[in-house]
């Protein structure tokens, strides 16, 4: 039901400007929506920006937030998109100690089987560095911190959808 | 996919480029644009484009304000009579701020406005310089669209954009904030006028079908009701809403943003809608079978208690904004793009209807209305003044022909309620804000954007003494403003709701005030203070008669309330009659 809140991935395409990412986020802090996670990136348009926003709400709220969204002048286009309907990863990273590697043989297996791989090491800390979904991460992050954690980040989520998002025809609309 | 290189604006070359400081481009541009008017005030970090005014000062009129805030409504009352931009223009720092209350206000009343703020030099940016602020950050709330120019060659890319954003689709507010060095900066100037912005579709595309869908609920309707609002203005669709509600024989109610799009003695206008809105039309709300509503957002001075508002009604929302469909009331049909195009294109496909019966019961209901309120208001018997009977004798002696301008408070919901009009764009208010001390500074801006008309600013003594100051604008401009206070020696709007809901605690809601009509001599503009009826009718007939600017105090009774009211909460067809 469309009253139930339910995580949405929102992307939108947007002219490279500075203040923008404020009129986005502010749209959100007005409702008193968190953002749980937010990363902007260059898209697959030279010169077109994409942001990627995940949220937690109704149905209802997404559709009126996406309509207030498309409203700033620099906004080319914004779509939403539930979990089912787009494919996404998250990364991560870890540095730890770096004795534990020689100590403890089970980190080799757990960075072996999750996937994760080691980015870099040293006398003092390695540093692990994971892609993957969520919920792998956050696997990850429960195995790990048995062995404590020296510090630990994880990236804001990357997502394409399955279903095209037309923006280069509306781009080329524009020029006609 | 495919890549698209494009330049962002489309644009149509006007000059050739010659070589100029950034602050001469700037009024080169407001000359480009077709500016006449603007309102502001100088200071540091704007002074080289008033240098430049100063230039150029026959052919662009600068009208100092007596505060930034007043230079922002002016704007708004000058676009708002005229459909032209307002520009406004202000110096960095405390200049850029007293200008927000004014853009807030443009931005929720869909009014368009072009600011320009000085800024420091580039090179001091985010250091707090003296009178640095971040405006831009302070603005994005508010504004349509917001730019900072730190280079001089971006001017006239940019103001060519600003003009285009805030008059065009929905309208609103754009502020762009321009650096002292820019200002001083020489390049090689030329305008182009902005076409379009890529990312920005004005206007959504109408589908045809929405219109066919609208169309047959229009025709299939027995009690339909159609709710219009400033939308029509803003499209300038007067003509082709006349010729629908016509054809379809639709009872239809106004927005007091939409007020004076018909005239108020058209046979189907029946009236206001909302919280102190007519009585037939808020109860036929909840009886209806369809509601039309025109260029109106739903605000919720307008539904009362939205879970029991129109249930019973199909809905068809004619609107330019995307995002105002389904924001409060769930539409069965959208009509999304311009209210003109959509209401000329579907007029062929609606069908001749009369509704006799369903407008008997707008009739009926008025006729409660006028006897319980009405009449009371605008005929009183009892001994004290009423607001009402300001208005009245305003409509005799205007004849429906002025614009109106009011304030905010219980006077402004008796001038909306009773304010006769025969022309379009002639109520002028701040109704989204709500903002206290719009009324006479916009009624400047009224008067100089249509000097031939008569511009009636209405006021209570609370608002009235927020922009009080702007009495010496009218001076200087000779601006033959009629500036009417009704005075309650009260905050009335907010004493009547400490009445209804704190039982009769007064806190802070009295007000002890000046001698307004020494005040207003005190700027050499002519008085006079009306206590009794048998004054009234003269004094106004000889405030409308001046030539020139006219002050006119009415002291009415003090704890009078407006009526009818919908308790916040409730329901539009509880609403109260007393
Ligand atoms: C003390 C106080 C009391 C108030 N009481 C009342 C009251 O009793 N009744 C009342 O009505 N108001 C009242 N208001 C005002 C109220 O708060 C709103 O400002 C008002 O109802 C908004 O009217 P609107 O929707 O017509 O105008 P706007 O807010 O200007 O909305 C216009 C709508 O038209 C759309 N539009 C714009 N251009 C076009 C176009 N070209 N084509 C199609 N659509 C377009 C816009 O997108 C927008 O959705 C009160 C205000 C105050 C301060
Ligand atoms: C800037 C601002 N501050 C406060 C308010 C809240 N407010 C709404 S109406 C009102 C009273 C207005 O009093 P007055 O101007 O005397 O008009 P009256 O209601 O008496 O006609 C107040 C304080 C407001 N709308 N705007
Ligand atoms: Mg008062």
């Amino acid at each position: 039901m469309s009253t139930d809140k339910q995580l949405f991935t929102v992307s939108v395409y947007t002219e490279n400007n500075i203040g923008l990412l404020n009129r986005i986020s502010a749209i959100f802090q007005r409702r008193h929506i968190n953002i749980e996670s937010l990363n902007t990136s260059p898209s697959e348009i030279e010169s077109v920006s994409r942001f990627t926003i995940v949220v937690n709400m109704t149905e209802d709220n997404m559709k009126k937030i996406i309509g207030q969204i498309e409203k700033q002048v620099e906004v080319i286009k914004a779509f939403y998109h539930t979990e089912e309907e787009i494919i996404y990863q998250e990364s991560c990273i870890f540095k730890m100690k770096s004795g534990l590697l020689f100590d403890e043989r089970e980190i080799q297996n757990i960075i072996k089987e999750s996937n994760a791989r080691i980015v870099t090491v040293n006398r003092d800390f390695f540093v692990i560095e994971k892609s993957g979904r969520k919920e792998e991460i956050e696997l990850l992050y429960r195995e790990l911190s048995a062995f404590g954690i020296m510090q630990f980040t994880r990236s804001g989520r990357i997502a394409v959808s399955k279903e095209e998002m037309k923006i280069s025809t509306m781009l080329e609309a524009f020029q006609a | 996919m495919k890549e698209t290189q494009t330049i962002q604006n489309k644009k149509e070359s006007t000059t050739t480029a010659v070589r100029i400081s950034g602050s001469e481009a700037v009024v080169r541009c407001l000359l480009e644009e077709g500016v006449k008017v603007l309102y502001g005030y100088p200071g540091g970090a704007i002074m080289p484009v008033y240098d430049e005014l100063y230039k150029y000062q026959d052919k662009i009129h600068h009208v100092l304000a007596r505060h930034e805030q007043c230079a922002a409504h002016a704007a708004q009352g000058y676009a708002r009579i005229s459909g032209e931009v307002g520009v406004a223009i202000a110096t960095s720092g405390p200049g850029a701020t007293n200008l927000i209350t004014g853009i807030a206000d443009a931005q929720i009343d869909s009014t368009p406005l072009v600011c320009i703020t000085g800024q420091v030099a580039s090179h001091l940016l985010g250091s707090d310089a003296f009178q640095e602020t971040d405006i831009v950050g302070i603005s994005t709330p508010v504004t349509k669209w917001n730019c900072q120019i730190t280079k001089a060659s971006d001017i006239p890319e940019v103001l060519a954009k600003a003009f285009y954003i805030a008059k065009s689709g929905r309208p609103g507010p754009v502020l762009i904030d321009i650096t002292k060095d820019a200002q001083f900066e020489e390049f090689d100037f030329a305008y182009k006028k902005c076409k379009g912005v890529r990312s920005y579709n004005p206007i959504p595309k109408t589908e045809k079908s929405s219109l066919e869908a609208a169309a047959k609920l229009i025709n299939a309707a027995k009690k339909p009701l159609v709710v219009w609002g400033q939308g029509v203005i803003l499209s300038e669709a007067e003509e082709a809403f006349k010729a629908v509600i016509e054809k379809a024989g639709i009872p239809s109610a106004w927005t007091i943003l939409g007020a004076s799009a018909i005239p108020t003695s058209h046979p189907l206008n029946i009236g206001m809608v909302g919280m102190h809105g007519n009585y037939a039309p808020n109860v036929l709300t909840n009886e209806c079978d369809l509601l039309i509503a025109i260029g109106m957002r739903f605000d919720d001075r307008v539904t009362g208690n939205l879970a029991t508002y129109a249930k019973q009604a199909k809905v068809i929302h004619f609107e330019i904004d995307p995002a105002e469909i389904n924001k409060n009331v769930k539409a069965d049909v959208a009509v999304l793009g311009d209210a003109k195009a959509s209401l000329e294109a579907i007029l062929p496909l609606i069908n001749k209807n009369t509704h006799a019966e369903w407008h008997q019961k707008f009739k009926d209901l008025y006729a409660v209305e006028y006897e319980k309120v009405i009449k009371n208001d605008l005929h009183p018997t009892k001994e004290g003044l009423t607001m009402g009977e300001v208005l009245n004798q305003i409509n005799i002696q205007s004849k429906g022909e002025a614009a109106i301008v009011s304030d905010v408070g219980q006077h402004q919901m008796i001038a909306c309620r009773y304010a006769e009009f025969n022309q379009t764009k002639s109520n002028i208010t701040s109704g989204g804000l709500g903002t206290m001390g719009f009324g006479l500074p916009a009624a400047i801006g009224a008067k100089m954007a249509r000097p031939e008309r008569e511009v009636v600013s209405i006021s209570g003594d609370g608002g009235y003494q927020m922009t009080i100051q702007e009495l010496g604008t009218i001076f200087q401009q000779k601006a033959a403003v009629k500036v009417v206070v009704l005075n309650n020696d009260f905050l009335g709007m907010v004493r009547q709701w400490q009445q209804l809901f704190f039982d009769k605690r007064y806190a802070s809601t009295e007000m002890v005030n000046p001698n307004f009509v020494a005040i207003a001599e005190g700027y050499y503009i002519r008085a006079r203070k009306v206590t009794k009826r048998e004054e009234l009718a003269e004094a106004v007939a000889e405030m409308m008669a001046s030539k020139e600017a006219y002050f006119l105090e009415v002291c009415v009774e003090k704890e009078d309330n407006v009526f009818p009211m919908i308790p916040t909460g409730a329901s539009v067809s509880d609403i109260r009659l007393e």
